[in-house]
């Protein structure tokens, strides 16, 4: 750039400015049903269904303590009688005429969520790393019809084989449990893992292999010390793929999951159900929701940045 | 230290031979390189000693020991990759002591050993960098650091200067041959230039089409060429061809090209009437106004002391190199004479030498 004159650079600098209010318009829209539900989920339920919508309002905690609370309608006498609250919680809700009966399912639900999305992510992309690398660098017998088959199981939507899969887990008893969801999840994903981490593998020359093998290491020893650390891009894009899409899963979790096993996705849509519409309690369990894909991608982002421009690299 | 003997080793893959029956014995401490075109089998060839393929057939022994069936990882050889294959997640050292940490040498001890392989390379300050950032000549001398840090029997090494820019190549093949010399360990080295080759190497075998055509010391090879292929690879400009049609008897001291005679050292073999080609170095050839054999300048090349000229005779273009201050004109007529004693005859047909006075010490590859 120090050879341009100032008339380019002046234009460059327009350029610039025009592609950031874009890029900043673009975000601006994308985020505003972000934001909203964010937001949403610190305002009063009264707020929360105002009209006009209130751009700004008085924040609470409202929405988050009747997501994870249950509670009981009383009356003013009786509460009244109560010994002092211990704690906001407790002076939040009987504000409201109503004393805390116990936790409520929010919390295991969004454990469930966690066991079941990263231990399938797992399962799928380590079953997929080793199958990947097979069909990458070994005389794999009938691996392009493999490699079709494989890919095959995704032209389909998976809710197509809802119902064999309904009759599978009632009769294998896997209907309602972690692995039965775990299992699930991995089966749909691992095609996709293999596909993508191929592309990866396909990448990394052999001659690193190679000279690993010369070096003394074994088949194994290589892998795990060559080609692993330099998949790590590949494999990290995998991860976020599966860990997103068996986050959000829905079809199967309604049908398959009720009460032990249950995912955040089915359980949202419930909390509106106690008390009237509870939406800042909705969009509360809504933004927790998101939390974990969001620092999972941030986690991983400099690996998917390298992603991108993974065959830009002269090696 | 080792001697590497490869019997009838033969390659293929699928429907296609791309080493065909090669036998022939690296002795301990040789310099060996192996020398032709791409796809002529001799990185094939490097590979099999390595243990990266595995012969169709044949036998690979290494000092006396049968290794065709053992992992590379068992044969205790290094082998120098001609892109470097640094492993690009570690940095120098750690490049450098990943064969050490496979054999649980002491921590101390790979310290000690890659300082000093460090120091031997000259790459003591790199250490620490990553390998990402370095320069193709460094990057080569971390991968020969890699090489010879675990002393192995022996060093393989595919095309390692190839990738290096043809000033610093020339240099590196200097570093080569001294550092050969310092470890004294046999080398085995592939390359498809001559020069390289002709420069560094105490033998050279040339491979053409899966098969090696001729090995044995450079001098002999430039000299005395087996086959016409093997006189075509090596020199540049490589040997001239002219052909004729005749017969030859044993105990002719001269062929007759064009109705001019031209002496020729004593050939030992009889060929019947049929297409021969006499081979004539360039720096075999005179300008000699009395000679019979007559051709027409086409051009010439400036070469500083010599000049390439290039001719046309009846019998084929060729080129001389001749002192640069005898002036050329194009389009002029000369006479040509050669140095009878480093003149070579072919059998244009299957390309190989006739035995002559010239292959006298020399056994046919």
């Amino acid at each position: 750039m120090s050879g341009a004159t100032p008339i380019t650079s002046k234009a460059q600098a327009w350029g610039r400015r025009i592609a950031g209010a874009a890029v900043i318009a673009y975000a601006l829209v994308t985020l505003v049903p972000i934001l909203w539900i964010v937001q949403t989920g610190f305002k009063t339920p009264s707020d929360a269904i105002a009209y006009p919508p209130k751009i700004v309002a008085e924040p609470s905690l409202e929405g988050y303590v009747n997501l994870f609370t249950t509670r009981s309608r009383q009356a003013p006498e009786y509460i009244a009688a109560l010994p002092p609250a211990d704690g906001w919680v407790d002076r939040l809700v009987r504000s409201r005429n109503m004393v805390v009966a116990g936790p409520s399912k929010f919390g295991e639900r969004f454990v469930n969520s966690l066991v079941i999305g990263f231990g399938s992510t797992f399962l799928a992309v380590f079953l997929g790393t080793l199958a990947a690398y097979g069909f990458s660098r070994f005389k794999v017998p009938l691996k392009d019809d493999l490699l079709f088959f494989i890919l095959s199981t995704r032209m389909m939507p998976p809710i197509a084989v809802a119902i064999p899969i309904f009759l599978m887990y009632r009769a294998l008893g896997l209907t309602d449990t972690h692995l039965g969801m775990i299992l699930l999840y991995t089966a749909v994903n691992v095609s996709l893992a293999v596909w993508l981490l191929k592309g990866f593998i396909d990448e990394i020359p052999r001659e690193y292999e190679e000279a690993a093998l010369i070096d003394g290491y074994s088949r194994l020893a290589a892998f795990r010390k060559v080609v692993l650390p330099q998949a790590a891009t590949g494999i990290a894009a995998t991860a976020i793929f599966c860990l997103i899409f068996a986050w959000n899963e829905y079809a199967f979790a309604v049908l398959l999951t009720s009460g032990e096993a249950q995912t955040l996705p089915p359980f949202i849509p419930f909390i509106i159900g106690e008390g009237g519409q509870d939406w800042p309690a909705v969009a509360a369990g809504t933004t927790l929701f998101l939390v974990p894909i969001v620092v999972f991608t941030v986690i991983l982002r400099k690996h998917l940045l390298r992603g991108i421009t993974f065959g830009a690299v002269r090696r | 230290m080792a001697e590497i003997r490869i019997e009838n080793v033969r390659k293929e893959f699928a429907g296609f031979v791309a080493v065909q029956g090669s036998t022939l014995t690296i002795a301990d401490g040789t310099f060996f390189v192996m020398l032709g075109p791409s796809g002529c089998g001799k990185t094939t060839t490097l590979r099999m000693i390595a243990g990266l393929e595995l012969p169709t057939s044949g036998r690979i022994l290494l000092d006396g020991e049968d290794v065709t069936m053992r992992r590379a990882a068992e044969r205790d050889i290094a082998f120098v990759f001609q892109m470097y294959a640094l492993y690009p997640h570690m940095d120098v050292r750690g490049n450098i002591a990943f064969p050490l940490r496979c054999q649980g040498v002491p921590r101390a001890e790979i310290r000690r050993r890659v300082e000093e392989t460090a120091r031997l390379l000259r790459i003591g300050d790199l250490l620490d960098r990553p390998v990402s950032g370095l320069s193709g000549g460094d990057r080569q001398r971390v991968a020969l650091g890699r090489a010879i840090v675990r002393q192995p029997k022996a060093f393989l090494m595919d095309e390692p200067l190839g990738a290096l820019d043809s000033e610093f190549r020339h240099l590196m093949c200097g570093e080569l041959r001294d550092l050969h010399d310092r470890l004294g360990a046999t080398t085995v080295y592939v390359t498809h230039d001559q020069l390289e080759a002709m420069s560094m190497a105490d033998r050279i075998a040339v491979m053409n089409h899966g098969v090696i055509e001729q090995h044995g010391p450079p001098q002999e090879i430039y000299d005395r060429p087996a086959t016409m292929y093997v006189a075509d690879f090596l020199g540049s400009p490589p040997m001239n061809f002219l052909s004729f049609r005749g017969a030859v008897r044993s105990g002719d001291r001269r062929v007759v090209i064009d109705a001019a005679a031209v002496p020729v050292p004593e050939l030992h073999e009889d060929r019947a009437e049929g297409l021969l080609a006499l081979g004539v170095r360039p720096e075999h050839v005179r300008f000699d106004d009395a000679a019979d054999l007559r051709g027409a300048v086409v051009g010439a090349e400036y070469m500083g002391t010599t000049q390439i000229v290039t001719v046309t005779t009846a019998a084929g273009a060729l080129k001389a190199r001749i002192p640069a201050n005898r002036p050329v004109r194009t389009g002029e007529t000369v006479g040509l004479s050669f140095r009878a004693a480093g003149l070579a005859v072919f059998d244009a047909g299957s390309g190989r030498a006739l035995r002559s006075e010239l292959y006298d010490q020399v056994r046919h590859g």
